[in-house]
């Protein structure tokens, strides 16, 4: 089976010929900090690396989940093609906000989220992560942060992305109804596919969800129910309410196992879950951008031809009414328009290759890294509820020689 | 146990149809599994699969005897909780061990509409139902063994015969016959009520039948083996009773009709009697005991019952507590399950969503990883389903014995109540027994006699006499009551610890073999994931 992805950079790279290249990064330390509705939590960020363009082998910064914000959105508007890893949802519920558990969880997906970065081979040289593990001030991240145009949204905010993108359809230049789409079944298939996930993922998690929530009830009742027995218990007096006690005892026992297994479902099931949805809405982000540049490059070509079909005319015609020497002006000027938009048709051109070439790269790996992530998931999944089972029939099964020896005859 | 876990169950489960699928969670379980299930309740082998200690399989071999626990517990997939429309099965789950000599089983079925003929009111007649019983018996009063009778009784029937039973045991701890329940009958379907109320009377009936004492009745065996009408005469009700006293009192008042307790009725109850003046002279007792500074004739004196009441009330509470918890308990495991099964469900499709057209490797290594988790999920739900069936049959010892609770306490008030006819005779007795003295007191000091207060003397002695007559039956009531109380006392107290350890043992023994089962399963789906393994796990 695929070893789990290291942390380490690729050893492709030319920069450092003599020791192997890594960048390690990690995110600790949550501390509470401001007043009130101000208060945010900060976490440190330490960084360790041989890469040439960083400051020396390790470097602390202090960054907020605002921050790593920024940093998705610099990367989505350069990286065009590439799955950017999917972040944490900001919690609105304010009760929730500074739990003990929520920052934790939130912690260790800021942090795989930074490492999934640092491991990709083209993210990894983005100068926007240098400047966010490396820039000192807090004035450059307010700056920076100042600046942000948000384009990340909530995920609730992909579709609307998408929709906008193929709403600018009506557009007249195309003169057509129907919104312009690749031809490639391939494709076609995998958007579908991905559409599909979502779906299926997004159920999935839900229930995964409701899980956690049962075995919280579960031990909650168990707990309840252990205390009646006790109180009935010590009613009785004697054997019998000896045996009303124990049995109580080992519920609530029991109670507290439930309740510590709900939390380790909620991090090592529903959350890696949860992060699998949320690359799937990355990609549609992705082929959003994608369905984008492909208008933008068939807008150019018919721009471009339309441009020539004027040419042609400009050339063909003689007007009396206008002088020679203005005719040459617009022609020449036509022509020159016609060069540039030529240039950028190339370059719209050359912008949507890249997005396909870059996405079924990515998909590939995408896929790789799904089945470990979810294997892992899967492999919690099952330890946990394992161990919990045993450790019910081990509680319950220690009971049954008590309540033998407490029978009367 | 390991053994019904083969892969060929899975491959069936997973390559039936989307129908199936969809049901896997639903209702029937496939084949596969209830073949194996008979295994279930025999095998010992099932720890060779975990890591139980030896101590404890052995254990759980010793607790397999006697048999009834085993298959209480384990015969999960069989109709162990049958309607009892077709073949004559017991309606009700019974933990009663087989070891009693003597047996009276009842079955009630086959719920037939009738009309009511003459006496309505209502021009076109009203409809009532009927239901069958059948009885089979070994016991010499009833015909010795194999015997077999069938009626036909409808509601009303029963209810004489619960009143009936009250009358003549009293101090007995009488099973709470079903409730009249008119209103419910309006809220819901006739035909749901009906089965309701049908389970209800076989529970009822069976409850009498392992009495020691009722289940020798002869109330008891005319209702269930005379043919026809019910040869109980019914108690006249309440209101009747009423009137007929209403029409003695002003003849009793005026000394017409005496005013003196009759032997016989001493040995009655007041409430519920035509005597009305009764009922008054043993409120006013009532309310002379709780009220007046002056301590009754004879008084409870047996600290040991009151502290017993006292105790009774308590475990009432607390039951009543357990029992609650007990339902909320239930509710969630079932909860659990539902959840369980739907998470299933959920990969099941992202299994076919991976493996239809897929275009990597990795699709399909997650696909199947996809659907052992699918399974693991269907088959915990599928156990936790079973689980809580059992758990509900074993707590429903607890709902139970809140009835038994008003059977004891109605047996407490039989007491209290004979008691106060005893203080109310002995108040009497008193009373009579001064004015026969002031009378005496006046007449000795005429002269030659005064005629017509000797005559009131004469008539007072009568009434004195017949009035202590009344009394020591009275008394001899109240000790046979009271009797009745100990004895019963002690039988609930066996009977409890028995039913109730039982009812333990059951649930634990349950949940410990459930969470194994499930153990297992988990198991698996770690072992088909290990490969994703970090280190040092």
């Amino acid at each position: 089976m695929e070893q789990q992805r290291s942390i380490s950079g690729s050893s492709q790279s030319p920069r450092s010929p003599s020791s192997q290249p890594y960048l390690s990064v990690s995110v600790t330390d949550p501390v509470k900090l401001g007043n009130g509705v101000q208060a945010y939590i900060s976490y440190r960020v330490i960084t360790k690396t041989n890469f040439p363009e960083y400051q020396g082998p390790e470097k602390i910064v202090i960054r907020r989940y605002n921050d790593f914000v920024w940093l998705q959105d610099r990367l989505f508007e350069k990286y065009k093609g590439i799955f950017i890893p999917p972040l944490p949802e900001k919690s609105t519920v304010e009760k929730f906000r500074f739990s003990a558990e929520f920052i934790e969880m939130r912690r260790q997906a800021l942090d795989v989220f930074v490492n999934r970065i640092a491991s990709h081979h083209e993210l990894q040289q983005s100068e926007d992560l240098r400047t966010f593990l490396q820039a000192d001030e807090e004035v450059t991240m307010e700056r920076l942060r100042f600046h942000e145009t948000g384009i990340f949204k909530k995920p609730a905010d992909w579709m609307q992305i998408f929709k906008d993108v193929q709403s600018k359809v009506s557009d007249v230049v195309l003169g057509k109804e129907k919104p312009v789409e690749e031809s490639n079944p391939e494709y076609e298939k995998l958007k579908h596919y991905i559409f599909e996930l979502e779906n299926h993922l997004a159920e999935a998690q839900k229930h995964a969800y409701r899980l956690v929530k049962r075995h919280r009830e579960l031990g909650q009742s168990l707990a309840d129910f252990g205390k009646a027995a006790k109180l009935l218990g010590a009613c009785e007096g004697n054997a019998l309410g000896k045996a009303f006690t124990e049995l109580g005892a080992k519920s609530e026992t029991l109670s507290i196992k439930l309740q510590k297994e709900a939390q380790q479902l909620l991090m090592n099931f529903e959350e890696p879950l949860k992060d699998y949805v949320r690359a799937v809405q990355s990609i549609k982000a992705t082929i959003a951008e994608r369905a984008n540049a492909f208008r933008q490059q068939c807008e150019l070509a018919e721009t471009i031809k339309l441009k020539e079909i004027n040419l042609d005319k400009l050339m063909l015609t003689r007007s009396d009414r206008v002088g020679e020497a203005e005719h040459e002006y617009k022609e020449a000027s036509q022509l020159m328009q016609s060069y540039m938009l030529k240039a950028e048709g190339e370059e719209a051109t050359r912008r949507f290759e890249t997005i396909a070439r870059l996405m079924s790269e990515e998909i590939v790996r995408f896929q790789e890294q799904k089945t470990t992530d979810m294997g892992v998931a899967f492999h919690e999944f099952a330890k946990g509820q394992a161990r919990l089972a045993n450790s019910i029939a081990d509680a319950w099964r220690s009971l049954l020689p008590k309540l033998e020896s407490c029978s009367p005859v | 146990m390991m053994r019904q876990e083969n892969d060929g169950d899975q491959e069936a489960d997973l390559h039936a149809s989307q129908d199936d699928m969809e049901s896997l969670v639903l209702d029937e379980p496939p084949s596969s599994n209830g073949q194996s299930s008979p295994s279930a309740s025999t095998s010992v082998d099932r720890h060779s699969a975990t890591a139980t200690t030896a101590t404890s399989s052995q254990g759980f071999n010793s607790i397999l005897e006697p048999p009834s626990y085993a298959d209480a517990i384990f015969t999960s997939f069989d109709s162990s909780s049958s309607n009892g429309h077709d073949c004559p099965k017991p309606s009700s789950y019974q933990s009663e061990p087989p070891t009693r000599s003597e047996f009276l089983k009842i079955w009630v079925t086959d719920p037939q509409k009738e009309l009511e003929l003459s006496n309505s009111l209502v021009p076109g007649g009203t409809s009532y139902h009927t239901y069958l019983i059948t009885t089979r018996t070994n016991m010499p009063e009833y015909g010795g063994p194999g015997s077999e009778f069938t009626v036909r009784r409808r509601f009303k029937d029963v209810v004489t015969l619960a009143d009936r039973l009250s009358e003549s045991f009293r101090g007995f701890f009488i099973p709470i016959r079903p409730d009249k329940s008119v209103v419910d009958s309006q809220v819901m379907q006739i035909e749901q009520f009906v089965e309701l109320r049908r389970a209800a009377l076989a529970k009822y009936l069976n409850k009498l039948a392992v009495h020691p004492t009722i289940k020798k009745s002869e109330e008891l065996r005319l209702f269930l083996v005379m043919k026809g009408k019910l040869p109980l005469t019914r108690s006249v009700d309440m209101a009747s009773r009423m009137l007929d006293g209403a029409v003695r009192l002003p003849r009793q008042l005026t000394g017409e009709v005496t005013a003196v307790t009759d032997v016989n009725e001493a040995a009655q109850p007041a409430k519920g009697g035509r005597d009305l003046l009764r009922i008054f002279r043993e409120l006013k007792q009532s309310v002379v005991n709780d009220w007046g500074g002056v301590k009754p004739m004879a008084v409870e004196d047996d600290k040991e019952f009151l502290a017993r009441k006292e105790k009774v009330a308590e475990f009432e509470q607390q039951l009543s507590n357990l029992s609650q918890q007990a339902e909320s308990l239930v509710k969630a495991q079932q909860d659990m399950g539902e959840t369980m099964g739907e998470l299933g469900l959920a990969f099941v499709k992202l299994t076919k969503l991976e493996t239809e057209g897929a275009m990597f490797e990795s699709q399909t290594l997650r696909a199947n990883d996809m659907k052992n988790v699918a399974t693991a999920s269907v088959k915990a739900s599928r156990l936790y389903r079973e689980l809580n069936s059992q758990t509900v049959k074993h707590l429903d010892k607890l709902h139970e014995y809140l009835g038994v609770v008003l059977a004891v306490n109605s047996a407490f008030s039989d007491r209290s109540s004979a008691l106060l006819t005893v203080q109310t005779l002995s108040s009497e007795l008193v009373s009579l027994q001064s004015r026969i003295e002031k009378l005496e007191a006046a007449a000795s000091k005429i002269f030659g006699g005064d005629r017509s207060r000797m005559r009131k003397i004469e008539e007072l002695k009568e009434t004195l006499k017949i009035s202590e007559d009344a009394k020591s039956c009275a008394v001899r009531e109240y000790e046979r009551i009271k009797e009745n109380n100990r004895s019963e006392l002690e039988r609930l107290d066996r009977e409890r610890h028995e039913d109730f350890m039982g009812m333990l043992r059951g649930f634990v023994l349950n949940q410990a073999g459930y969470a194994e089962k499930m153990a297992n399963a988990w198991e698996k789906l770690a072992e088909e994931t290990s490969g994703y393994a970090k280190d040092g796990s």
